[in-house]
């Protein structure tokens, strides 16, 4: 039973950092129809971000509520503006072309930063950039004292304080996407990029702030993660990023609500069965979960059959 | 008269290609061994990802995953046979007869792999594909890890260095080869025709999911063969060794090389080989380069150096079509043009 709910509290933890990334995937996907395989490195990018302005502010050495905060915005605030400029200069040249076109673009983009990251350092002050190949260790932000342990369950308190930024930042999304005048552009732009630009929708805009959207969420689920779990290397983006992906498709893609609820259960999904087979096994849980969503029911938990018109 | 020259065609090029094969594996300096190696089985590679992703308009990014089932069919089938001689055979031979028999074994096994693969993923199209092909390159690999009879992540070493320039030469010929005959056959018809729109190809009664399984294994069996290959090459085979890294590298060999282009590959695959191995003093730029390549080429030129032409096809050397009496088999099409082009049947035969 101890082990069951230990399962439990990791598989949650693991599952809220999927949820977060899923939304910057199936925002995107709702308004380009594009999978934007670089949306794993930047999270990795918001991991390192918040390690470097760690250090730059001194939160590092002297971690604090305040700092903690403006690190965490500050992450998101970089990455938007990273998924600004890669929607700007790679995808978007690219809109009225072939799919296949811009999915091998973001595949180019995911392996720059991957590979971009994993140079030796180039600047030295007032930080080493790039951050090589090594892993580096992210900084406690926060003093937040001994895990909680409940039932003989140990609950990091770093995990809680997580899920609840996450809830938050979900709740904020949500609000954003279903109460806004800019969410109601931006389903707008999901539904029919073309007929909401007709009715005078700017949607080259719109499309920009869904990446500076969905960047930003995946930068903040980059430091929650490297929070808990603080070995950060330039290569921890990729399957994070899949997984995440994996999470958005069994959620319905487009889906808001349909990521939150796919990546907790993708993240529990793979805590259980790791935990109870061979953790080995971890990376092929989320593909074998995509595979069997797309064959049993491709649009997902929360998605719309769609009917292809010829 | 049509069938033999047909057979010909099929014929020659190994015919031309032994002997040149065999003089350059006599002449060449140990060194060179291992790159010119290289440039074959990324030859195989490319042109066999080609028949998927280029003609049949498949995305698929497991190349590499079959490539492991290959390399690892093959290592354990000599490694099993290894000091054993076949009977009356002196020991050269039978050294040989049992590399042939592992590489075929390895394309078998990778064929095998392919059809299991293409079986439920090729109903999904475009970016899924590509997502779930890789999800099943990267399942292929961790299975491998998990295996006690395949050495998990420390693979199998020790295998004997069977793989030389005239193994992989032929192996490569054959893949070109056979990615010729398929373009200009029936089949390969029926690929391009699912590349250029697949509803209307189903409407017109080709059966796209068989014909796209049907691809994907024929690939897959060539991606096993150079598994096979580079395995006894460098006489070790890893899990690490077939990454979802390695696919994407094949991926940009054919998509530099133009999606649907033998020759283009086959131009990509050397040129990036031997770039790559000329950089090797700056290995950790290697894949920035790429990278970068990938997404410039994408901006600039999306449909690759030879676009869905082959290097024949480029103007100086272009064949003039062949004069054919009215009414005749219209529907071959011009003889210079590519079969993997895509043409205009209004204007065959160079008349207006």
């Amino acid at each position: 039973m101890t082990e069951f709910l230990q399962h439990l509290v990791n598989g949650l933890s693991l599952g809220t950092i999927y949820a977060l990334i899923a939304l910057g995937y199936t925002m995107v996907y709702g308004v380009l129809k594009l999978i934007n395989f670089a949306h794993g490195d930047v999270y990795m990018v918001g991991a390192f971000a918040g390690y470097y302005l760690g250090s730059v502010t001194g939160t590092d050495r002297a971690p604090g509520m305040v700092g903690a905060a403006l690190v965490t915005l500050g992450a998101m605030a970089i990455c938007g503006a990273l998924g600004y400029l890669i929607e700007r200069f790679a995808y978007r040249p690219l809109r009225n072309r072939a799919r296949l076109t811009a999915l091998i673009t973001a595949i180019g983009v995911s392996f720059l930063l991957e590979y971009g990251f994993q140079l030796s350092p180039m600047i030295r002050s007032p930080v080493e950039f790039p951050p090589g190949p090594s892993p580096r260790f992210f900084p406690a932000l926060l003093e937040l004292g001994e895990p909680l342990t409940f039932l003989g369950v140990t609950v990091p308190r770093i995990d809680l304080l997580g899920l609840a930024v996450a809830l938050v930042l979900m709740t904020g999304l949500q609000l954003i996407v279903y109460r806004t005048r800019f969410g109601m552009a931006m389903r707008a732009a999901s539904f029919d990029p073309q007929v909401a630009g007709l009715m005078g929708i700017p949607v080259n805009r719109i499309i920009s702030w869904t990446f500076v959207l969905g960047s930003a969420l995946a930068a903040a689920a980059g430091i929650i993660n490297a929070s808990s779990r603080p070995k950060i290397e330039p290569l921890f983006g990729l399957m994070s990023g899949l997984k995440a992906f994996v999470a958005a498709v069994l959620g319905g893609i487009g889906s808001v609500p349909g990521a939150m609820v796919g990546g907790l259960v993708l993240g529990l999904t793979e805590e259980y069965v790791a935990g109870y087979t061979s953790s080995q096994y971890r990376d092929a849980i989320a593909f074998t979960v995509l595979i069997l969503v797309l064959l049993v029911r491709p649009e997902g938990l929360f998605g719309r059959a769609t009917v292809e018109k010829v | 008269m049509a069938r033999a020259r047909a057979v010909l065609r099929s014929v020659l090029p190994f015919l031309v290609g032994l002997p040149i094969l065999l003089a350059v594996q006599a002449l060449s300096p140990p060194d060179y061994t291992l790159i010119l190696v290289n440039v074959g089985v990324n030859v195989i590679l490319a042109v066999s990802l080609n028949v998927v992703n280029g003609f049949t308009g498949q995305f698929s990014l497991g190349h590499a995953g079959f490539m492991a089932v290959g390399a690892y069919t093959a290592a354990k089938i000599t490694l099993a046979f290894s000091g054993v001689q076949l009977a009356f055979l002196p020991e050269a031979v039978s050294d040989q007869l049992v590399f042939a028999l592992a590489l075929g074994a390895s394309m078998l096994t990778a064929a095998a792999a392919g059809f299991l693969v293409g079986m439920p993923s090729l109903r999904l199209r475009g970016d899924y594909l590509a997502i779930v092909t890789l999800g099943f390159g990267e399942i292929i690999r961790s299975l491998i890890e998990n295996m006690k009879f395949l050495g998990q992540a420390t693979g199998l070493s020790g295998l004997p260095p069977y793989t030389n320039i005239a193994w992989v030469g032929v192996s490569a010929i054959a893949t070109v080869v056979m990615a010729r005959r398929l373009a200009v056959s029936t089949q390969g018809r029926a690929l391009f025709a699912i590349r250029e729109d697949e509803v209307a190809a189903e409407a017109m009664g080709v059966d796209t999911t068989g014909y796209k399984v049907r691809a994907f294994v024929i690939s897959s069996a060539y991606a096993g063969l150079a598994g096979g290959l580079i395995a006894h090459a460098i006489l070790l085979t890893t899990p690490r060794m077939f990454t979802f890294v390695r696919s994407i590298e094949v991926v940009v060999m054919v998509v530099l090389g133009g999606l649907g282009s033998i020759t283009g590959s086959v131009v990509a695959a050397v040129v990036l080989t031997v770039a790559l191995e000329g950089l090797r003093e700056f290995q950790q730029y290697r894949m920035v380069a790429y990278a970068a390549g990938l997404i410039v080429l994408m901006l600039l030129r999306p449909q690759g150096i030879f676009g869905t032409r082959e290097l024949w096809d480029l103007a100086p050397f272009r064949r003039l079509p062949r004069p054919r009496p009215f009414g005749g088999r219209a529907s071959t099409g011009p003889e210079g043009a590519s079969p993997t082009a895509v043409r205009d049947d209004s204007t065959h035969g160079g008349r207006p």
